[in-house]
Formats: C-alpha cells, structure tokens, sequence
C-alpha cells in the first residue's frame, strides 16, 4: 500500500461525517422506504449504522454493513450489527453477484476514489441500489462558487476544501449521465431541498439540479428488466 | 474424559489414536435444549483452566478477562466448555503420555496432530457430553485456527464463530519463528533425542530459549519500549558482561524460567508443528471460500493494528472468502499498540464488540 493510499484510509468517510445527522435522517426514512420489506441489503458506508438499525426494526431485512473508520465498525458490531471494516473502493469485489436484494450508498458515492466502478459493482453484487449524494449543481454552491468566488461550504458539505472526504463531488445532471453511460437504468429518484423536503416530483431536471441539495436514486442494471424482488 | 480402545481417535497422521483421554473444564449450566453451550479454544500454550485458578501455577484463568459471571462470554447465561488439546501436556493425551505399546512416555513416537484433530478430539468429547451444537466458538492464535476449522468441518454444529488475532493459513514467517523454536528445544543435549523422560532430565534451557524467542512475537515494539525502554535492571550502569543488565532481558529470562515450569518441551514441537501445518484452503482445492460453502454460520473476524504474528490482512482474507459464499460476517480491527497477545489483555474493544455479537446472537437463537 503507497503512503497516500493509507493515508486516505486514515480519513473518515462515513456518512455521518460527509453529512450533518440531520440531512442524513431524512435521507434514510427515504432510502429504508425503498427497500422491501425481508429483503437482503448492503450499506456500503453505513457509519454508525442508523439505516441498518432502521431497516432491520422497521422492514425486517437482512442487513449487512461495510464501513472504513473503525469508530463506526466497532460501535456497530458491538450493537449487534453485521458490519465489516471495509472500503467500498477495494472490498465490494469480494461478494458474488446477486449477493443482495438492494446495495446502499448513502452519502458516500463522492467520498469514494473510483466512483463508476464503485456503482458498477453495487449493481453486480446487489439487483437495485440505492444512491444518495450531495448535489454539487445546488445554486447556493453555484452562487458560492460563480460569485463569491470559493469552494463551497453547505450544512451538505461543511468541509474546508483542504480537509474534504468528498473528492468526486457531481451535480444530479452529472450523475444521470454517468447512469445513461453506464447503461443504468433509474427506476425512482427524488430530488430533496436544503430543508429535506422534496422537490416537486414533475419538475424537469434543471430544476432539480438548481433547488436539490441532494439526489436520492433507485437503480438497477440496464438490458433486461429485473424481477421485483 | 476417557475414550477406550473401541473409540479411536482418528489422526491426520494415518494413525488411530487409542486409548486417549480429553481433560476439560466447564463453567456455567447447560439449559434443558442443550443450546447454549461456547466451546473456548485455547491457544499453542493455553490450557482448559480458561477462567478458574490454574492448578500448577495458582494463577488466575487465562482467558478472565473475556469469559465469566458479566463478561462477554457469560457463565451466567452460557454453559462454557474448555479441552486441552490433542497433543497438549495438562491432561488430554499427547507426547509426555504414556505410550501403551511400551509402558514408558510416547515422546516422538507420538503422531503428529494437526488442527483438524484437535476439533475432531473436541467433536468427540461434545458427542459424549450429548451437545450435538454449539452456540459458539471462540478463539485466539491457534484457537482461532481451531475456531476456522470447526465452522468449516462442522458448520451445522456451530452457531455463531469468533476467530481472534488469527490466519487461515500459518505463514512462512510464522513456520520460521517456530523452527528456531523447535530447533532451540533439539538443541539442548538434555533433550536426548525427545527421551527426556528416561532419566529425569527436562531440555528446559532449550524450551525456555524457544519461549523467550517467541515471546517477543506476542508483543510489539511499542509494548517492549513502553514497558522496559533500554532501562537498566537494579543497576545504575552497564556490567560490562553478559548479565542482564537490561530489563528487556530479566523480563525474557523471567518467561522462559516461568515457562519451562508448566509446559512439555515435546508437547511444544508437536503444537507448533500443528499450526505449521495449517492451511484451510489447501483442504478445499486451494480455494479459502469453499470452505465455507453455504455456511449459515454467523462470524465474528477480530484483529489488532499492532498483530505483526497474525495481521489483518490475514483477517481480511478470512472476511473476503467469507464474502465471497455471502456468510454472515462482522470484521473489527482493534486499535491497540500491545500486538498479538492483546486479545488476551484488558481490550474494552474486544469485549464491547464481542459482547455485542454474542448478545445479537443470542437474540437469534432464541437464548
């Protein structure tokens, strides 16, 4: 392992560090009432393990859990939670394909070194996955940015330029590309606002791509269409 | 417990062990369903007195600090189970036993014992004792390899696994440390050919070189500076000889005296050579995960940052083969800097994480 590689592993990039409590509670009553009730599902990321609490009191699923920092495995494990030290860069190509019902990467996507080929696997490993991320095409950001001429900080985002987990951070728009390219297919996808509430459901993309803070997506492979599980 | 001539154990070595015998300790109650019993393994120089006051030492159990009355491993909720092992020296049947076909100790006539026949040793004592499944396993070092092997020949025998501070295989480093052990042992003339016993002599110089050795694989920097630094030992300045000056050097030469007191210098090559000879994968075409075929055991991987002897990556492999069959598994990597004996220590990690598997498991099993 080169030096900037554990280094990087050193970094926190849980969701609860990419994201205040707050914003990541809305996202996960949102992404727990996407998942099935029993069904097999995989947090990558999963930090203290709120979603998968959550999910196996509420939807009675079978979850498992990876996550980097220590603290948050170690508190996870000790409530009980089936979590693994991991990296959702280098440990998602150990599962086979097919292993879950649902693959979750809630706040975490940007934080990751390869995130296309981190979406790729979760589509492999798992038949749906859910994906939230903050969205960098936000007008505040874009105000931030274009006007008062810095990098931007958000109560999404609230990490100095120089000590951000988030190194690939994209806008909806750029997001929805990636999935055209990658022949993913979006089957739901919400846009919420600063305050969590969603963005009018009909509203055209720009729209969401300007007043979403972050996006929230239900994926699955593109080609054949998959079975509900 | 003792197993006659009409129950063999059968051995890696080709050889039918018989008549043998399995010394063990239990701590806590068996309930009326017979599932809430947690097999402990011990490590290459543990023994069955897991949590009671050691009978040749007057110490306190080894493993006191995991498993008791309120600990993660509870004997107030669990019926805990320990056997010395195959080829052990404190009770169950190895090199120091009496060989039957010539009335004197069986020295290196004893076949070699692997991992495998440990657990089918402990296998037959759980028939005898009419526990068809264990709740857990558990284990550190070579009882996490013992731990590896029961979930992979046993899996519906065994609920829930905790493998700490060990590898599914034993690396070329490890066989190495083990060989300038084993050959420290041959070296002393008192050890005669591993016929110590005919006159009363004991290699214990040699034994006690192995162990101070080995030692200083349980340990880590960190711990030796912390812990002696280059302090002197009672003195203000170096000798100028080969006393030991240092208190690094009192501390090893204390182990190794301590050491020789209690343990057979041929039940220490037969239990290295155990672990040498370990290699799951190679009993599964090469391939760790079959391993662990649709195993519906529930596993919980521990190691510590500071473990050079068993590191995490060889947890990792275990994580990822496991993965790879989709098993239940949980993986902490424990933040300490006292190496691999540390899951010996006072690790509230450890026991905060264990404690939670087991408690989450328990919850499963309906205990």
């Amino acid at each position: 392992m080169s030096e900037d590689r554990a280094a990087a592993k050193a970094e926190p990039s849980t969701p609860s560090a990419v994201l205040p409590p707050t914003a990541r509670r809305v996202d996960l009553l949102l992404v727990a009432d996407m998942v099935e009730r029993g069904a097999r599902v995989l947090d990558v990321g999963c930090g203290d393990g709120a979603l998968l609490e959550l999910l196996e009191r509420e939807r009675g699923v079978d979850g498992r859990g990876i996550e980097l920092s220590r603290e948050g495995v170690n508190s996870c494990v000790a409530r009980g939670l089936s979590v693994i030290q991991g990296d959702a860069d280098t440990d998602l190509g150990a599962y086979p394909d097919d292993a879950f019902d649902y693959v979750v990467l809630s706040q975490t996507l940007q934080a990751t070194r390869h995130p296309r080929q981190v979406l790729e696997q979760m589509l492999r490993i798992g038949r749906r996955a859910i994906v939230s991320f903050p969205n960098f095409g936000h007008w505040r950001i874009r105000l931030q940015v274009g006007f008062a001429g810095h990098m931007p900080v958000t109560p999404n985002m609230p990490f100095a330029w120089y000590d951000t987990p988030n190194i690939h951070l994209c806008t909806i728009r750029d997001f929805v590309s990636l999935c055209e390219k990658a022949d993913i297919v979006m089957e739901r996808s919400f846009a919420l606002d600063a305050g969590g509430s969603r963005v009018r459901v009909d509203a055209p993309w720009w729209i969401w791509n300007l007043f979403g803070a972050q996006g929230v997506f239900l994926l699955r492979r593109g080609g054949v269409p998959a079975r509900r599980p | 417990m003792a197993f006659g001539a009409d129950r063999p154990l059968a051995m890696d070595a080709g050889v039918l062990l018989a008549p043998w015998q399995i010394a063990y300790q239990t701590y806590g109650t068996l309930n009326a369903a017979r599932s809430n019993a947690i097999l402990v393994c011990h490590a290459l120089t543990g023994d069955q007195h897991v949590a009671n006051i050691h009978p040749v030492t007057g110490k306190r159990g080894w493993w006191e600090t995991l498993v008791g009355p309120g600990r993660p491993v509870d004997t107030d909720r669990f019926f805990v189970i320990c056997a010395n092992v195959v080829g052990g020296c404190l009770g169950t049947t190895g090199p120091a036993s009496l060989n039957p076909a010539t009335g004197e100790p069986y020295g290196l006539d004893f076949p070699v014992v692997t991992v495998r026949d440990m657990v089918r040793a402990q296998a037959l004592l759980l028939d005898r004792l009419g526990i068809d499944n264990l709740f857990c396993v558990v284990g550190g070092s070579m009882g996490g390899m013992q731990v590896l092997q029961w979930a992979a020949s046993f899996p519906e025998r065994v609920f829930a696994a905790i493998p700490i501070a060990t590898a599914c295989i034993h690396s070329a480093q490890n066989i190495a440390f083990h060989e300038v052990g084993r050959q420290a042992v041959m070296a002393d003339p008192d050890w005669r050919g591993g016929r110590y016993f005919v006159d009363g002599a004991k290699p214990s110089k040699g034994l006690a070189v192995a162990r101070m050795g080995a030692h200083i694989t349980y340990l880590s920097e960190a711990t030796l500076h912390r812990k002696f630094g280059r302090r002197l030992q009672d003195r203000a300045a170096p000798t100028f000889s080969f006393d030991a000056d240092f208190q690094v050097e009192s501390y090893l030469r204390y182990q190794g005296e301590a050491f020789v007191e209690r343990f057979d210098a041929n039940s220490y090559l037969y239990l290295t050579r155990a672990m040498d000879y370990f290699d799951l994968a190679a009993d599964y075409g090469g391939v760790l995960a079959n391993a662990f075929t649709g195993s519906r055991t529930r596993f919980c991987v521990v190691s510590f940052t500071s473990d050079w002897l068993f590191p995490t990556a060889g947890s990792r492999a275990i994580v990822h083969a496991l993965n790879a069959v989709a098993a239940s598994v949980s993986f902490v990597e424990i933040e300490t800097d006292k190496g691999h004996d540390a899951f010996l220590l006072d690790e509230p990690e450890l026991f905060a994480t264990t404690g939670g598997f087991l408690a989450a498991a328990a919850r499963a099993r309906g205990l």
